[in-house]
Order: C-alpha cells, then sequence, then structure tokens
C-alpha cells in the first residue's frame, strides 16, 4: 500500500529572485541570485547538496537542454543533476523530483530550482508555440496562444453559469484587481502597482473576453529549495516547512477528444487536488487550507482553480471572489504575494516561487503580506491549456 | 447518354466593392473602373480549397467511393507548379486512391478542355464518372484593370452516363496562339495587351467563330439555345455577340461582372452552374469559354435536373456575403504589400512532408476514429479509445467528419495569435454523432458567434511556409450557411 509523502520530506532554505523583466539578467544570472538566497537560507554549504533538479520550459529559448546549464552555472561538483520539463508545472515538478528522492533514503539533501528567462524572445506574451508543441500539432491545431486558450474556458463559463459577458469580466476583474493589490507591496513581484476593477474592465482586449489585465506578467526569474529528510529538518532550523502532499495529474485526452468534459473547470486540478488532500488528510479544504498560491495565469484560471480546489463550489467561486474570501484579510487568502498575475510567471520558476511564498507565510516572514494563522498552504500549478494539461498541487504546513 | 450528373458552386465570403479599390488606387489609372462589385477569396483560401468547397456541394449526397473514377482540375493559379493540385483535392474528398487525375492549366478555357476531356473519356468507357473542377484566385497588380475585371470563385461538375441531368450534345473548338493576357514561368502577376484589341480581336472574333462553328457542325440556329452562356469579362460585348448571331439578348445568362467578376479558368463553369439552377427541362444551352482560343459546348437539359436542385451552386453563396470595405486588407490577403508580422508572425517551424504523408488522412481528409467497442467517435485517428469509460486498444475502425455539422462548444477572437486577418478565431466543436476537437473559424465575425450555434467543416489553408515553399491545408470550423 502506498504511503503517500506526508511528513517525509522537510524544506529547509528557499530563495527567489526579483522576477520581472530582467534586461541585466541572463538565466545564469538568475539562477545564481536565487541560489545563493536558498544556500543562505538553509545554513548549508554548496558542498553538502548530494542531488539537482533542474526545472525549465522554453530550453529551446535560452539556456539549452538538459541539466548542464545548472551544473556549470553552480560548478555543481558531479553530483547527479536531472533537468524535468512539464510546461508551467515545470518548477513544481523539480520540487517533487528532490523531494522523492529524498524520501527514498537515497540522499539526505537536495536542490531543486527553477529558472525561466523569457524576455530574450523580442515580442511580448510567451514565446511562439508552434516550434515547442511537436511534430503534428501545427497541422491539427489553431495557432492559439495562451490567452486565446484560456479566453475559451472564460467564453464556456460565461455560458454555463449564464452570466452576461459584463457580469462575468467584473467577476474576473475582481480577481485580478486583488492580486495587484497584494503584488504592490512585495518588492520581488514583476507588477507593482494597484489598479481598479473598472481599469480592468476597460483594457484593451487580448483575446475575446480577457483582457490585458486578465493575463499574468510575463517575466524571467529563478526560484530554488533545499529540501533533507524530516527527521533531519531540525538540525538546519528551527522552522522547517513540511510538504504534505505532492500531486501531478496530467490529461487523459478527454478534455480535447471527448464531449464529456464541460469546459468549465480543470480536469487535471479536479483530480490533482482529490489526491493531494487524500495525501495530507486534508477532509475539507475550503476549511482548512489557510492560504493557497494557484495558477492564476488568466483571470478565469484563477476563478475556476478555487472550485477545482474545492474552497468554492462549483459555479460559485464568483459569490466568493465578491465577498472578500480570497482578499489578503478574507477567510482564504489566495496570491498573498500577487501571484503569477503580479509576481509573474517566468514558467520554469514558478511553482517554486509559489512555494517560497507558503514557505515565508508559515514562518510568518511574509511582512506586509502576512497573513493570521498560516498552517497549511496549497500551491497549483497548470502547464499547457484548458483542453490538454499538467495540475500539479502540492500542499504544505508546520 | 454522357453529361452532367451533378452541379456545385463556390463564391468565397468576401466581395468588395469595385470603386473600394478605386478610391485606394484611382490615382494611378484614373480609367480603371468598373462598376458593382467582386468576390475576394480570404487569406486562407487558393484554387484548390475553393475548388473543393465546389466539389463538395456537387457531390452532397453522392456516394464518392462507388462513383467517381476521376478527378479533374481546372485552374490557372494552382498553388504549386509541381504537385498536382487534383491530388490535394482527392485526398481532402476522400476519394478512393485509384483513380485518374489530372491538371488542366495554363489558359483561361481550361475548364471546358477539362469537361470534354471527361466527357470523352466516359464515351470512350475509359471511366464512368469523372469531377471536374474549375476555379482561379488571380493576383493582380495594385491599381491595375485586371483587379476590376477578376473576381475568385470556382464550380463543379460531375460527368457521368446514368441519371444525366444536362447532356453534353456537342462541341466546337478553336484554338489560337493570341497572347492577349500572359504570365511568364517567373511573372506573378498577369500582364495584358490593351483591352479594346483583347475585346475585338480577341473576345469578338474568337467567341463569334466558336459558336457559328457550333451551329453549323450540328445545323443549329442560335434561337435554339434558351440559355447563353458566354464567359467575356466585357458585359455588353458577350451580349453583342450573341445577338449579332440572332440572339435575344434575354437569353444571354448574367456575366456576373457585377457581383463577381472573371474568375478565370472557373469562370464558364460558374456561370453555366448559375445557368443550370434556372434552367429548365428540355432547354438546350450554350457554354463558351474563351482563352488562347475558345471552347463551345452544347447541352440539353433533362427532366432529372430537378434532383440538384438544393445544392448550394452560384446562387445561395452569392447571396452569403461580407462586405470588405478596407483595400489594403486585400493587399495583405493576397501578400501584395510587405506587412509587419512581428517576430511572432515570422516564427515557424518547418513542415515535415512525411509526417504530412502519415498523417494525410487526418490532416486533408478530416478523418478520426469510432471505437468498436464503445461507438465513440475521435478526431484525429487514435489507436487507444478517449472514452474514459472503455479505453479499448486497437479496435478502431476509420471516420470520417468532414461532412458532419456540429455545435460551437466554445470560441474566442485572439489578437495576440498570429493571423493575416486578425482576430485569429478559433473554439471546440461537438460533431453531431459525438466527436470533439478544437478547430480554427473561418469566414465569420467574433460577434456573431454564440455557444452552442450549428457549425460546418470547411477545407482551408493552415499556412504556407515560403521559405520552403509548403501549403499545408486543414479544415476550419464555420458558422452553417443559412
Amino acid at each position: 500500500m502506498a504511503e503517500g509523502i506526508k511528513d517525509k520530506v522537510a524544506i529547509i532554505g528557499m530563495g527567489c529572485t526579483k522576477f520581472g523583466e530582467r534586461w541585466d539578467a541572463g538565466y545564469s544570472d538568475l539562477i545564481v541570485e536565487a541560489f545563493k538566497e536558498c544556500l543562505e537560507d538553509a545554513g548549508i554549504e554548496k558542498k553538502d547538496i548530494q542531488a539537482a533538479w533542474l526545472g525549465t520550459c522554453f530550453d529551446e529559448q535560452f539556456c539549452g537542454k538538459s541539466a548542464l546549464p545548472l551544473s556549470h552555472t553552480l560548478k555543481l561538483p558531479f553530483i547527479p543533476a536531472t533537468r524535468v520539463e512539464n510546461f508551467c508545472a515545470t518548477g513544481s515538478e523539480a520540487l517533487r523530483g528532490a523531494c522523492y528522492a529524498v524520501a527514498s533514503g537515497a540522499y539526505d539533501i537536495a536542490l531543486a530550482l527553477g529558472v525561466e528567462k523569457l524576455k530574450d524572445c523580442g515580442y511580448g506574451g510567451l514565446p511562439e508555440f508552434s516550434r515547442q508543441v511537436g511534430t503534428e500539432s501545427r497541422m491539427l491545431f489553431p495557432n492559439a496562444t495562451a490567452p486565446g486558450a484560456f479566453a475559451m474556458m472564460a467564453t464556456r463559463y460565461f455560458a454555463r453559469y449564464n452570466l452576461k459577458p459584463d457580469e462575468g469580466k467584473r467577476i474576473l476583474a475582481k480577481v485580478s484587481s486583488k492580486s495587484h493589490h497584494n503584488g504592490a507591496m512585495n518588492p520581488k513581484a514583476h507588477l507593482r502597482r494597484e489598479i481598479t476593477v473598472e481599469q480592468v474592465m476597460s483594457a484593451p482586449i487580448i483575446a475575446w473576453p480577457l483582457g490585458l489585465y486578465d493575463c499574468c506578467g510575463v517575466s524571467d526569474g529563478s526560484a530554488a529549495a533545499i529540501v533533507t529528510r524530516a527527521d533531519m529538518a531540525k538540525k538546519f532550523r528551527a522552522d522547517p516547512v513540511y510538504i504534505k502532499a505532492l500531486q501531478i495529474s496530467v490529461s487523459s485526452g478527454i478534455e480535447l477528444m471527448h464531449s464529456s468534459y464541460d469546459g468549465t473547470h480543470i480536469e487535471t486540478t479536479t483530480h490533482a487536488a482529490i489526491a493531494a488532500y487524500k495525501e495530507a488528510g486534508v477532509k475539507n479544504a475550503r476549511e482548512e487550507v489557510s492560504m493557497a498560491e494557484v495558477h492564476d495565469c488568466f483571470s478565469i484560471t484563477e476563478l475556476v482553480t478555487t472550485e477545482d480546489l474545492q474552497f468554492s463550489p462549483r459555479g460559485k467561486a464568483g459569490d466568493d471572489v465578491t465577498a472578500g474570501r480570497f482578499n489578503l484579510d478574507g477567510a482564504q487568502p489566495i496570491q498573498s504575494d500577487g501571484g503569477l498575475k503580479c509576481f509573474g510567471h517566468p514558467i520554469g520558476a514558478s511553482g517554486l516561487r509559489m512555494m517560497y511564498e507558503v514557505y515565508k507565510q508559515l514562518q510568518g516572514k511574509a511582512g506586509p503580506r502576512q497573513i493570521k494563522n498560516v498552517k497549511l498552504g496549497v500551491t497549483h500549478n497548470l502547464g499547457g491549456f484548458p483542453l490538454m494539461n499538467i495540475a500539479s498541487v502540492l500542499i504544505a504546513g508546520l | 447518354m454522357v453529361g452532367i450528373t451533378s452541379y456545385g458552386g463556390y463564391i468565397p465570403w468576401y466581395r468588395m466593392e469595385r470603386m473600394t479599390a478605386y478610391k485606394a488606387m484611382g490615382w494611378l489609372n484614373p480609367a480603371a473602373i468598373l462598376p458593382g462589385e467582386r468576390s475576394i477569396a480570404n487569406y486562407d483560401e487558393d484554387s484548390v480549397t475553393m475548388a473543393v468547397a465546389a466539389a463538395r456541394d456537387c457531390l452532397k449526397g453522392i456516394d464518392k467511393k462507388k462513383k467517381i473514377d476521376g478527378l479533374y482540375i481546372a485552374t490557372t493559379t494552382s498553388p504549386y507548379r509541381q504537385r498536382e493540385g487534383a491530388g490535394i483535392i482527392g485526398t481532402a474528398l476522400s476519394l478512393q486512391p485509384s483513380i485518374r487525375t489530372a491538371d488542366f492549366t495554363d489558359s483561361t478555357k481550361a475548364g471546358t478542355g477539362a469537361i470534354l476531356s471527361a466527357y470523352d473519356a466516359i464515351k470512350a468507357g475509359s471511366a464512368k464518372n469523372i469531377l471536374v473542377c474549375a476555379s482561379d484566385l488571380r493576383k493582380e497588380l495594385a491599381g491595375g484593370y485586371q483587379e476590376q475585371l477578376y473576381g475568385d470563385s470556382a464550380a463543379a461538375l460531375l460527368l457521368g452516363d446514368t441519371d444525366v441531368i444536362a447532356s453534353i450534345e456537342g462541341s466546337y473548338s478553336i484554338s489560337y496562339d493570341f497572347s492577349d493576357s500572359w504570365r511568364a514561368d517567373f511573372d506573378e502577376f498577369e500582364r495584358a495587351w490593351e483591352d479594346r484589341w483583347r475585346r475585338d480581336e480577341g473576345y469578338e472574333k474568337q467567341l463569334t467563330e466558336s459558336i457559328a462553328g457550333l451551329l453549323t457542325k450540328y445545323k443549329l440556329n442560335i434561337k435554339d439555345f434558351a440559355k447563353i452562356v458566354i464567359a467575356c469579362h466585357f458585359e455588353r460585348a458577350g451580349v453583342a455577340i450573341a445577338t449579332k448571331l440572332g440572339a435575344d439578348p434575354s437569353r444571354v445568362q448574367d456575366s456576373m461582372m457585377r457581383t463577381m467578376g472573371d474568375s478565370g479558368a472557373g469562370y464558364p463553369l460558374v456561370l453555366l452552374v448559375a445557368a443550370l439552377e434556372e434552367a429548365k427541362p428540355g432547354d438546350k444551352i450554350l457554354v463558351v469559354s474563351y482563352g488562347n482560343g475558345s471552347d463551345a459546348l452544347f447541352l440539353q437539359v433533362t427532366d432529372q435536373i430537378e434532383k440538384v436542385r438544393d445544392n448550394k451552386g452560384i446562387k445561395k453563396w452569392l447571396a452569403r456575403k461580407k462586405m470588405l470595405d478596407n483595400y489594403d486588407k486585400y493587399l495583405a490577403f493576397r501578400e501584395e504589400i510587405p506587412m509587419d508580422k512581428g517576430f511572432r508572425g515570422e516564427e515557424s517551424s518547418s513542415t515535415q512532408i512525411s509526417a504530412l504523408w502519415r498523417g494525410r488522412k487526418s490532416f486533408l481528409g478530416l478523418w478520426g476514429s469510432r471505437c468498436k467497442k464503445c461507438g465513440t467517435p475521435i478526431y484525429p485517428i487514435q489507436r487507444v479509445c478517449v472514452n474514459p469509460d472503455c479505453g479499448a486498444i486497437d479496435e478502431m475502425e476509420d471516420y470520417c467528419f468532414a461532412d458532419r455539422k456540429g455545435t460551437l462548444f466554445t470560441y474566442t477572437a485572439d489578437l495576440l495569435a498570429y493571423s493575416i486577418n486578425p482576430p485569429a478565431i478559433y473554439g471546440v466543436l461537438d460533431f453531431e454523432g459525438g466527436g470533439r476537437f478544437w478547430f480554427d473559424i473561418a469566414d465569420c465575425a467574433p460577434e456573431s458567434l454564440k455557444v452552442g450555434m450549428p457549425m460546418e467543416m470547411t477545407f482551408r489553408i493552415k499556412y504556407v511556409e515560403h521559405g520552403r515553399g509548403v501549403s499545408t491545408y486543414s479544415w476550419k470550423a464555420a458558422p452553417v450557411m443559412e
């Protein structure tokens, strides 16, 4: 009988760069920046690290394939290093790899580092997908972008719940406005400006019905974690953060090719959440999860994710958004660091950036953004499009 | 009896008032103006995709596997100099591979040439049924007279020896090396000699000669014809040719110069389809093409004509239209102006021709699979059933989605994605009878879309890879034509 990962692994150090349009920094600068903070926070030396995982998505655009960009940059002394990639769940995938390695007993201390240098492609938005998604995709699929693929979920959500475009957009605007409020307080965030609901509503359309402020920042950045066996964690620090669940779910093709999918939720997130809560022993996510960092690549993604993560009943997330449940001072704050929306979204780093915020909140070190009485935090990544994706749900606690 | 057994037409969605072009470029050639409007193929269309649209209209309700044993396309604007257009069309139509195919080209009378060749093959017993498509999409120099004259459209005729709706009773052909308009191998645009010379020495003399030749050969009087189809883009000259031979001008088929324009090799066939739509049993029809000579054809309508009356033909396509009021956009569609595509627009991977070949049934024919265990239809072709309650492996039969309608599950209009005609509109379709996939959406305004609205499939250019000279085709969804 599989035992799961709960309380077998602890995070003893984390680091995260400033996210943003880092014209000053290449991928190796970003790696060093995150690693230095992480190492210092853990209070260990580089030679203590026994294995490493690198997460990066658009290798074609910047650092190249394999784990070499990590080992060369950090001059890792011939230790095993692995590069992982699973679209936007890449950073969480790197952490998963390091945690499982430690939980297996193969290593005592492992590094997970995610990095992405997106702002070297010469245009706005994510780098063009057509070269990255396989041989036949270009012949089969529309020449879609991420905003368009997620906009289709908004169209569907509005239709399913009889929301007029303005009503639906207003709910989504509240989601974005809340994250901007939090991001403005975060010195490491990419976008640090409060915006009103009206500003979000009247922003230029990117992919109907989503406008500019329904979309997250496209950023450069890196984040890292050092993990160890739970029974060793207290040797390194008094307040280690324990892994309660590491779940990932990958589309089966149903969402794209089978009419049973309703298009107003994410099937993988739903599955990963059920598995993660089971692994962590969470019975009622709405009551027990103190805070969450979810994959708000677009406002609609955050809205449906709160339903997929069982924070809100299906079709009711809008009510909770309007009631302020997910605000920093609400009952269940989401995106206390600004989220992808404002902290930014360097793909390979995002999962680890989310864990960085949960880690700091659990330790009570989140400064003006500190949430009261944090016991259990969820991070959620969604890689790909609603029709075909990878979702991760990770849970950490004290 | 050998003749036409079905017909189909196609006119693109966009039309442009000729005055729109004139307002933009009239300063260059103040005399280059004609009344009315012309048809404009969308950016994702070419002579092959338009021929497919007309062929699908023509083959509605016809068992393609049993019936079609030949496919000809006539066009002067094949997207390839070496890659058979008929081969692409045959794959898109899912015709069986054991058929005779040929491209007829290099003259605007290639369409009637293809009809005559098909007729001869059937008459000789070499084939039972041959599908003849004719289509042209000509690029014209900005501000020139041809830009005013020409339009884009296609027609398709099925020829056979049973259930004939209009028998081919005779023909008379003439051929001259009369080079009044031409494109050299290296030419992108057509050149033409003075239009008065084209009209008087070309159209008038040669069409008169072919018609008179036909009348003499079959001992007919032009008054015997209920409909006279003359592919002449000089509106008045076309009528005058017939009336000088004694015809009642009311019998001369509308040249469609006010509504569509001269579509080259497709032109006489498009006008013929328009005539057949109105024809009555017993009508004699005269069809005359033009281009380095002329073919005159003599057709006789039978009482089977009523059987194909629900095809879209020309009338229904003509009624479905969107005015293009932006001349620059037309130039962009034809890639006649250097356009800032942005780096995103320039990014592209190269097409793997071998992968395209392997996947041709799915990509070009819109074939998927249907699970023999649970009956679930799936696009594209799969080996493992997607039904979560089934999951059978290698229990599939081929299943074609091309002629299935569907409903729009969801959609967006994407301004970030590169498109020649932004926003890029795409959405998810649920097919009647099952099956779901994600497609581009063609020929619509985004604000006209609604979740749940009926859609149908249309064969289009997916992208053109200029670096390697590859045109890739795929199926897009479009609102069901009213």
